[in-house]
């Protein structure tokens, strides 16, 4: 016998049973796999997907880096403790950035950002872009009188346009692929020259920007167009630096002379100062409490929307609480647990009688009961609210026939809805049959014949119901409550209408953020902190009571 | 979006080539369908028959979908434009929305002379509508107000009815409860006139601390007595049932409770703060899309079109060339000019929304507003 343990147990054809059987198995699982791939494909599109990528609304930031590049790199070095706004270097690195984004079209959307963590932000760039022309014409202006060659699209197409400068030409391209999320790639006819990259660096690279932007998004020939005020602004920052005049004296390719005019009329252009041209358009820009917002906001991950879903926020001395008339999402949070349980709590009370009814009548009596049952359940959301509304507002029916019996005065009507009571009393209603079912269906599975066996053990009503018949319907309980709690901690509809301002839900709040202040990145934050919330709970109820003893279905 | 347009290219020579081969494919350049984004209720029904329906029966083999998610705007078009995917083609939003749009690359910038019928007289558009034109993407349509409706048989007796936008704040004079809606816009003005901040300084004040403190603390007189609301239609109801005597809500709401469905309503015409509404396009539409739009667009806000429009609600239409026009209710034959908005004897003191203002400071102001309420 010990034999034959010994040896492989070999199936028909021949190969280890072992094998065989695994190989079996394994088309069995692929087969029951494909079977069920339609649905994990369709849930893995339709639903984690979509909810992951809006969790991670919750933490990005990318937008700032994105839109200023070089601005965030040059702004890491202030420090603003020193309580003045940085050098002329970050200036001159913003109004580059900015020129660009305000061609796109994406500057707002940056101040928009900020504004969420500092009022008045959404403003400053909104203003600041509309001034950013001017700040180039007043280059562009006498630049034009120095040298008419600098009013042509073509001359400076010429100039600057050369051999080998792909390296320059392909990173600014990725710059404007990060700015605008479209890819930037195709043909533009245009390399700009590394000669003149290395003696006209602002400009060569304002204009590489102006090439890339005209002939993808716009689809323009870029000879043949004239080029951004940018541009000269760039050129007149070149001409600041005494290398470049030296280069410019030595030079001899195209636009040479209009180059050397340039230098010997230095004085005919304005003098050359971002920072002050910002200040000037937009005051704020001298201030420290802008930059530091943009420092603190720079970089491509934050938590400073799950800070602000906490009545927290992020400042340059580190993580505060917010000034307390602005705490709003703590107290939200707790309200909607808090209410969440007692309606909960009122769904067990009315919802146990009525189910033990629907279990223990006849079968006749109780299919009638159970449309009574379905029929709320059946009809639409909306309808049932708005129909408690009727009942419960000041001059509704509840408080006409109370007034009519006389237990409340015409004067002294009882306030029933637009506050907490409103949601409690229609959010209960609306849930109940969610209890009740489940209820049903276990109760359904109790034998009647153990309480009567308890009673004529001697126990008395209570007894048999408290130690017999209470303990096996527990595990319905469990599942009404799971399914209530978790329904109504993400309610929107029913709070909205009936709860006023001290009625209101978390989840209500969200739809604010989602669709009126568009804030998503705060509303994603809150959605996962209330996902979180549900994920916890559901944890510790599983701890306590263990998730084996819920019973949804007999 | 780019691959669309050279798609179109070529596209758009084989049309060339079809036209020339016949001269009844005129139209064959513009999509046969429009997808247009409204309010619904009565607004949308205004428009329907105002010009929707007399531009159906110009253009035959055209169809038009109603959406009616003109309230989310904003938020739909921005997931619209992530997806890539827009399916919209006409939007009616309010003049705030029309600039978040604008400021967002998400609405297409126009230019009014260009697409937009002149006048009768020759005056151009732009002209026409004049300062109403408050965005490059914004094409208005109606000039509308939110302003104060009471109960006329709950007032006490021996008092006049309200007149002045402060009786709203009067609970010694005019007791009972007031209806006003649940966010800090117009309110706020309201509270800041009211507590003696004249008309001109209440954004300046608005814009401090203080000001906002302000605000709040004369709303916290009347608090206790608010029942807050974000739907056009719940004022109207509530005054209706007799659950508020006094509240806030849109001129055109207040007319069709009190005119058509006559209801024991009466209005205030005192502060009432003045506001916009029109049409934006989506930006990047396809041409065919785009130019059928245009076509649209044009026959629906020329001169006799809005002012067809104010015979069904009494919005008042944003051309000046179409004040003359404004003739009687459609089916009450009433004259509907007195009870426009643009009215020279209803508009004699009007609060205008400031939109910048409201931009920047929308957020922040909301957050304390919303703490408030919530305290």
């Amino acid at each position: 016998m010990s034999d034959t343990t010994q040896e492989p147990m070999l199936a028909a054809d021949g190969r280890p049973l072992k094998q065989s059987l695994a190989r079996a198995l394994r088309r069995q699982k692929l087969r029951a796999l494909m079977l069920i791939a339609p649905l994990l494909i369709f849930v893995m599109v339709t639903f984690i997907i979509p909810i992951l990528s809006m969790l991670f609304r919750s933490v990005e930031n990318e937008i700032v880096s994105n839109t200023l590049p070089h601005t965030v790199v040059a702004l890491q070095e202030w420090d603003s403790s020193t309580g003045e706004a940085p050098d002329e270097n970050v200036f001159r690195h913003l109004y580059f950035d900015l020129f660009k984004a305000s061609e796109a079209k994406e500057h707002t959307k940056l101040g928009t950002r900020l504004n969420y963590e500092r009022t008045g932000l959404s403003s400053v760039f909104r203003t600041t872009g509309r001034r950013l022309d001017d700040m180039g014409s007043d280059f562009q202006d006498p630049l034009e009188d120095i040298n008419e060659n600098f009013k042509e699209g073509a001359f400076w197409y010429e100039m600057l346009s050369g051999e080998g400068g792909e390296e320059l030409l392909e990173s600014r391209r990725a710059l404007w692929a990060r700015l605008t999320g479209e890819s930037m790639a195709g043909d533009i006819g245009f390399t700009p020259s590394p000669q003149m990259a290395d003696m006209l660096p602002w400009a060569t690279r304002a204009y590489t920007d102006f090439a890339i932007w005209t002939v993808i998004d716009d689809q323009d020939v870029v000879a043949e167009e004239d080029p951004w005020e940018a541009v000269y602004a760039g050129l007149a920052q070149d001409l600041q630096s005494e290398q470049t005049q030296t280069e410019i004296a030595a030079y001899d390719g195209p636009g040479a002379q209009a180059l050397k005019d340039a230098v010997a009329n230095l004085d005919q252009l304005p003098e050359v100062n971002f920072k002050a041209a910002f200040i000037d358009a937009k005051e704020d820009w001298g201030t420290t409490d802008l930059w530091s917002t943009m420092q603190v906001f720079s970089s491509n991950y934050t938590t400073g929307y799950f800070l602000n879903a906490v009545d927290l926020e992020l400042t340059p001395e580190g993580v505060q609480a917010k000034p307390e008339n602005q705490q709003i999402y703590m107290q939200l949070f707790m309200r909607t647990l808090w209410m969440a349980l007692v309606i909960t709590g009122a769904c067990i009370l009315l919802g146990y009688p009525v189910a033990w009814l629907l279990a223990n009548l006849p079968m006749r009596t109780a299919n009638t009961l159970m449309i009574l049952v379905l029929l709320p359940f059946w009809t639409s959301l909306l309808v049932r609210t708005s129909a408690w509304k009727v009942l419960l507002q000041q001059q509704g029916v509840i408080n006409d026939i109370l007034v009519w019996l006389g237990f409340v005065g015409d004067a002294n009507r009882l306030i029933l809805m637009n506050n907490a009571t409103g949601t409690i009393i229609a959010m209960t209603h609306i849930l109940l049959p969610f209890m009740i079912l489940p209820l049903y269906s276990v109760m359904k599975t109790i034998p009647p014949s153990y309480l009567r066996a308890a009673k004529s053990l001697g126990a008395t009503n209570w007894t048999a119901f408290w130690r017999v018949y209470f303990p096996q319907s527990v595990p319905g309980i469990g599942a009404g409550s799971i399914l209530v709690f978790i329904l109504a901690i993400g309610y929107y509809i029913t709070p909205e209408i009936v709860g006023g301002t001290s009625g209101i839900f978390i989840s209500n709040r969200i739809a604010y953020h989602i669709s009126s202040s568009l804030n998503w990145g705060l509303a994603a934050a809150l959605g996962t902190i209330l996902l979180v919330v549900v994920l916890v709970l559901y944890w510790a109820y599983d701890k306590i009571v263990g998730i084996d003893n819920v019973k949804l279905g007999g | 979006m780019k691959l669309v347009t050279k798609l179109m290219t070529p596209l758009a020579a084989a049309t060339a080539i079809a036209a020339l081969s016949g001269a009844a494919v005129a139209d064959d350049h513009m999509s046969s369908d429009m997808t247009i984004v409204s309010w619904g209720g009565a607004y949308q029904d205004s428009q329907i028959k105002a010009y929707a329906d007399p531009y159906l029966e110009m253009n035959d083999g055209v169809s038009i979908t109603w959406d009616e998610s003109s309230a989310e705007a904003v938020a739909k078009m921005r997931a619209m434009n992530e997806a890539g995917n827009v399916t919209w083609d006409l939007v009616d939003v309010t003049a705030a929305s029309a600039m978040r749009l604008c400021d967002e690359g998400l609405a297409m910038e126009v230019d009014h002379d260009e697409i937009l019928a002149a006048a009768p007289d020759g005056t151009s558009a732009s002209d026409d509508f004049g300062d109403l034109i408050v965005s490059d993407c914004f094409i208005p349509q109606i000039v509308y107000s939110t302003t104060v409706g009471y109960r006329t048989d709950l007032v006490p007796e021996g008092t006049p009815e309200p007149s002045n936008i402060c009786d709203l704040f009067d609970l010694a004079t005019y007791p009972g409860k007031r209806s006003l809606e649940k966010r800090p816009i117009n309110t706020m003005e309201w509270a800041l006139l009211c507590d003696g901040v004249a008309k001109e300084d209440v954004y300046d004040v608005l814009a401090t601390e203080e000001g906002q403190e302000q605000a709040l603390a004369k709303l916290d007189t009347i608090r206790d007595e608010v029942i807050w609301w974000s739907a056009g239609a719940d004022t109207p109801q509530l005054l209706a049932d007799g659950e508020v005597f006094m509240g806030s809500t849109y001129n055109g709401r207040l007319f069709s409770a009190i005119v058509e469905q006559d209801q024991p309503i009466g209005m205030l015409w005192d502060a009432q703060v003045f506001d916009l509404d029109g049409w934006v396009i989506p930006a990047d539409l396809p041409e065919e899309r785009l130019a059928r739009v245009k076509d649209f667009v044009k026959f629906a806000t020329d001169t006799q079109r809005l002012a067809d429009q104010a015979k069904y609600i009494s919005y008042g239409p944003a051309r000046e060339s179409s004040a003359p026009l404004v003739g009687k209710h459609a089916e009450l034959g009433i004259e509907m000019a007195p009870h426009m908005p643009t009215d020279p004897n209803n508009a004699q003191n009007t609060f205008l929304y400031n939109y910048e203002f409201w931009a920047d400071y929308r957020d922040d102001i909301d957050a304390k507003f919303q703490a408030w309420l919530a305290q």
